[in-house]
């Protein structure tokens, strides 16, 4: 409904516009009117370029001020997140500077030189000397920037085996996922999706003649010891998905026939981070904006909606399909010993078929 | 090679073509017309296009609330007005191809190389005529097939604009994977043979038809633009048709060329041994270049009425033509930065993000360039003139983040979220809209004979260009929050519950800018009746369309092709008394001519 109006609202302001366009035009015929700018129009739309740039500082900042620092952006949970979160403040302050000088100079520049009658314009074609300059400056941020951005990348990117991590299979299908554990042997047994035997509970395809398929683990929540190494094995059944898991700075496409991986070590338990201000700050936000939203709920007699705790996520971020809005799994990130309890009470996957 | 081309106009043109309404407005070979066609087609599925991303934009900011226009427009796609989740990302698919493709490519490109390329470089018409209707009347079958997707029972094609398989390859993955992206790709294939046609057509008229006078170094920076761009073009285009044409084969025809191990609701499937990576590259060195295919035009046409709107010379003309050879050549080989994350090899990201990063230098030198041209001008503030300049702007901001995605570590995180999408719409999408209103405000006398209403295009760009700013710059910090593009809503995260309000903020803004395309609308269609009748040189520009009379042609000018003497930039030299010397003046005597 309040789309509606909003149209209906924008339409009436339209058709003013027109009116007023009307008026102004028949106020103009009598003096010349060739269509082309004169000097009134080019006077105001200078100043209006003034105007402008000064509309383009205040969204940057208001954006900077209101959502700049979202605990997103400032706490990241992963070893490696901190390096990638230094590389991208490093780039945003560049783009900062870059564009409040350039913005700067096109718009006072289309104020400052706005037309004249009988002005005559600089006959200003070349200058080698400030190709140069504009060549050689990004030259030099750029190989900055790509170094040290290769540099990031490639140390995320390898995967350090003499580290001994913890093998996880993550298993993506319209629309959830999975969370295979390798067991004790921390190897995960062979699969493939021919094998998938619903009847027998074989929902990932496991090979069940290989004996390191036994002890595998298969659960629908991620659960992760603190400050071990752990390496993801990601596997689709069906279409591409994505494993994003925004907060310890981790994306890898899911792709079916092939397996993919990308490993990281968690820092932050959820304890933790439930307890850091910033993030408590950003919850007790939520959850007010969630009363808020439930109160036409309760009045239509729903239920409201639930308290939101804060929780890890991994989230679906290759478009999979119809719901591919609400595929998700929760990730807990714990003490080793909170883990190993954890785990024991899981199913073991020879114990898990039904015969 | 002008000799013959002039011969060929006598034979051809002239005097005894006797038109009737169907080989005039119909079945047109003559290039002003063709381009108008182009134009309007692009104007009308413009119109579609800003539509649905209206409405996806309201669900999005105000999710599964029911809304008489679902209601209206969708019909059974939205029950009681609310809006279903297939058609979200139907709508999100289609939109992204219509203006990629229909819009900024056929409707940008299509237009402005028809109708500038034989006028600024003094031929008759193309090379073939021809091939230039046939250009055109397959762009408008393929608009059709794309329009009448729209209509199919399973719903149209929605496994997004890029449409990776197997979600695009699997009828029973997503509905919209059925007859709705048969009909995608056929409307596509045909869509790449017109684009290739036209290609053909312009690189040949550029290389070959050039009036005595005009060689390559004296050409404006628009139909270097337009040529590249062909350029690219037809390099680039036959690799999407071949991964259409394997999607095809394995939908239809039952091979694995990117299908492989699938089970998909409960059985699985006979695919084996293909990757959808595969297709991911063959897709994107195609779709990279093609957002240069996109811009560059735009770039040549804000190049020409920067340099005509501020009475002064383009800044460094070579070094523009060198930076638009750069970025075509670089073009080329950067599409793996669109799968930095995909499960390439990791080495591989690394040398992408090189060559991006790359880029940056040759876009670098062309702002300042445009911002140097501005420096001690005299503007004239023509709706084209603020469009253009409303171009260097969004370039420049859209085209700054490109770091941040061009650089693989960085990627990680925002990929795929709102922080791509707020990035590729500043940058290619409403850059290349705002060169695209530029050159419309600019050569509309050349199209109608008439002029457009200034004070309706200073509205139409004020507007515009706070709403763009409105709906694309809050995007990026959405983005860097995490949130995915493409989701149908985000109750289901209450982690994102803080962001809702920017998500209305931003739609409200596109609800805006989207409306207001009204009066441009409005100014467009009326002012070929009514308006002001156009002088021949409204704007004392220096190239060659200016030299033709105000009623079109067949074969442009009624006489002689004039010779060029000059470069296209002769604004405000000293030594004349005039602020511009168009191109078919000849050199005083010991004046210097000046081009680089």
């Amino acid at each position: 409904m309040t789309a509606l109006l909003t149209i209906i609202v924008l339409v009436f302001i339209l058709v003013a516009i027109w009116q007023m366009v009307k008026i102004f035009d028949l106020a103009q015929a009598r003096s010349e009117n060739t269509q082309v700018a004169n000097d009134k129009d080019n006077t105001l739309n200078g100043y209006l370029m003034m105007g402008f740039l000064a509309f383009i500082y205040i969204i940057t900042i208001v954006c900077f001020v209101k959502w700049g620092d979202l605990p997103l952006l400032s706490n990241s949970a992963s070893e490696h997140g901190p390096t990638i979160d230094n590389l991208m403040i490093i780039s945003l302050v560049i783009i900062f500077i870059v564009q409040t000088i350039t913005q700067f100079l096109l718009h006072y520049f289309a104020f400052k030189y706005k037309g004249e009658k009988g002005k005559k314009a600089l006959f200003f074609a070349d200058n080698n000397k400030l190709e140069a300059i504009w060549t050689i400056i990004p030259v030099i941020v750029l190989a900055g920037l790509i170094i040290y951005g290769l540099n990031t990348w490639i140390n995320i990117m390898g995967v350090d085996e003499s580290e001994d991590p913890l093998i996880v299979e993550l298993y993506a299908q319209q629309f959830n996922w999975k969370a295979r554990y390798a067991g004790a042997d921390n190897t995960l047994g062979k699969a493939n999706v021919r094998l998938i035997d619903i009847d027998r509970a074989n929902i990932l395809g496991l090979d069940e003649s290989d004996p390191n398929a036994q002890d595998d683990v298969i659960t629908t929540e991620l659960h992760l010891p603190v400050g071990k190494p752990v390496l993801f094995k990601m596997r689709s059944q069906d279409v591409l998905h994505s494993a994003y898991m925004p907060h310890f700075r981790a994306q890898m496409n899911c792709v079916p026939g092939m397996i993919t991986q990308f490993g990281f070590t968690p820092t932050v338990t959820t304890a933790e981070m439930r307890q850091n201000p910033d993030m408590v700050e950003k919850v007790a936000n939520i959850n007010k904006i969630r009363v808020e939203n439930s109160k036409p709920l309760v009045a239509k007699g729903e239920e409201p909606l639930d308290r939101y705790e804060f929780d890890y996520l991994l989230l679906c971020n290759k478009i999979c399909g119809k719901s591919h809005y609400n595929m998700q799994m929760k990730i807990i990130v714990e003490t080793q010993e909170e883990y190993d309890a954890w785990i024991k009470q899981q199913k073991e996957f020879k114990n898990s078929l039904i015969n | 090679m002008s000799a013959h081309a002039d011969t060929h106009a006598h034979d051809d043109h002239g005097h005894h073509h006797k038109e009737t309404f169907v080989t005039k407005y119909i079945f047109s070979q003559d290039h002003k017309m063709i381009a108008k066609q182009y134009l309007i087609t692009g104007t009308i599925m413009g119109v579609i296009g800003v539509l649905m991303s209206m409405m996806f934009r309201m669900q999005i900011a105000w999710p599964e609330e029911p809304n008489v226009l679902f209601e209206a427009l969708l019909g059974k796609w939205a029950p009681d007005g609310v809006m279903d989740a297939d058609i979200y990302l139907a709508l999100v698919t289609i939109h992204g191809t219509i203006m990629v493709f229909f819009v900024l490519t056929a409707g940008l490109s299509g237009t402005f190389s028809n109708l500038l390329i034989p006028l600024q470089i003094g031929a008759r018409d193309m090379a073939s005529g021809f091939l230039n209707m046939i250009s055109y009347w397959l762009f408008f079958l393929s608009s059709i097939i794309m329009v009448i997707s729209l209509f199919v029972e399973a719903g149209p094609a929605a496994a997004g604009w890029t449409i990776y398989p197997p979600l695009s390859a699997l009828p029973m993955a997503q509905g919209g994977s059925g007859m709705g992206m048969t009909l995608w790709l056929v409307s596509m294939a045909i869509f790449i043979a017109s684009s290739l046609l036209g290609s053909l057509n312009y690189i040949v008229t550029v290389l070959n038809l050039r009036t005595k006078g005009m060689s390559m170094t004296r050409l404006p920076l628009t139909i270097w633009a337009f040529f590249i761009t062909a350029v690219i073009g037809v390099v680039s285009f036959p690799v999407l048709l071949s991964a259409a044409l394997l999607l095809i084969m394995d939908r239809s025809f039952g091979t694995s060329f990117f299908l492989s191990d699938i089970f998909i609701q409960g059985e699985v499937l006979h695919y084996q041994g293909g990757s959808p990576v595969l297709f991911e590259h063959l897709f994107w060195f195609l779709g990279h270049p093609e957002v240069y295919i996109v811009i560059l035009p735009a770039m040549g046409l804000v190049s020409e009425i920067m340099a005509s709107n501020s009475r002064k010379p383009i800044f460094g003309y070579r070094a523009m033509i060198a930076s638009i050879l750069a970025i075509a050549f670089l073009s080329t080989i950067v599409w793996g930065h669109h799968m930095f994350i995909s499960g390439m090899n990791p080495f591989l990201g690394s040398v992408f993000t090189f060559t991006t990063l790359l880029i940056a230098i040759p876009s670098a030198v062309k702002a300042f360039n445009w911002i140097t041209t501005l420096w001690k001008g005299n503007l004239q503030m023509n709706p084209a003139m603020l469009f253009s300049i409303g171009f260097v702007s969004t370039f420049i901001t859209g085209g700054l983040t490109g770091i941040i995605l061009g650089d693989s570590a960085l990627d990680i995180n925002v990929h795929d979220t709102y922080f791509v999408v707020a990035h590729f719409h500043l940058v290619m999408g409403i850059s290349a809209l705002y060169g695209m209103f530029a050159g419309i405000y600019h050569w509309y006398p050349k199209m109608f004979g008439r002029m457009l209403n200034k004070n309706l295009g200073y509205i139409h760009f004020w507007v515009t260009a706070v709403c763009a700013y409105g709906v694309f710059f809050p995007m990026h910090f959405i983005g860097m929050a995490g949130l995915p593009r493409r989701y149908y809503t985000n109750s289901n995260f209450p982690l994102f519950d803080d962001l809702a309000n920017v998500n209305v903020i931003i739609t409200i803004f596109a609800l805006v800018g989207g409306v207001v395309q009204i009066v441009y609308l409005y100014n467009f269609f009326m002012s070929i009746f009514y308006g002001k009748k156009a002088t021949q040189n409204p704007w004392s520009a220096t190239t060659l369309e200016w030299t033709t009379p105000v009623e079109h042609i067949h074969g442009n000018w009624p006489g002689e092709i004039p010779h060029v003497y000059r470069w296209a930039y002769d604004y405000s030299k000293p030594g004349h008394d005039t602020d511009f010397v168009p191109q078919t003046v000849p050199l005083k005597e010991g004046e210097e001519e000046l081009q680089h």
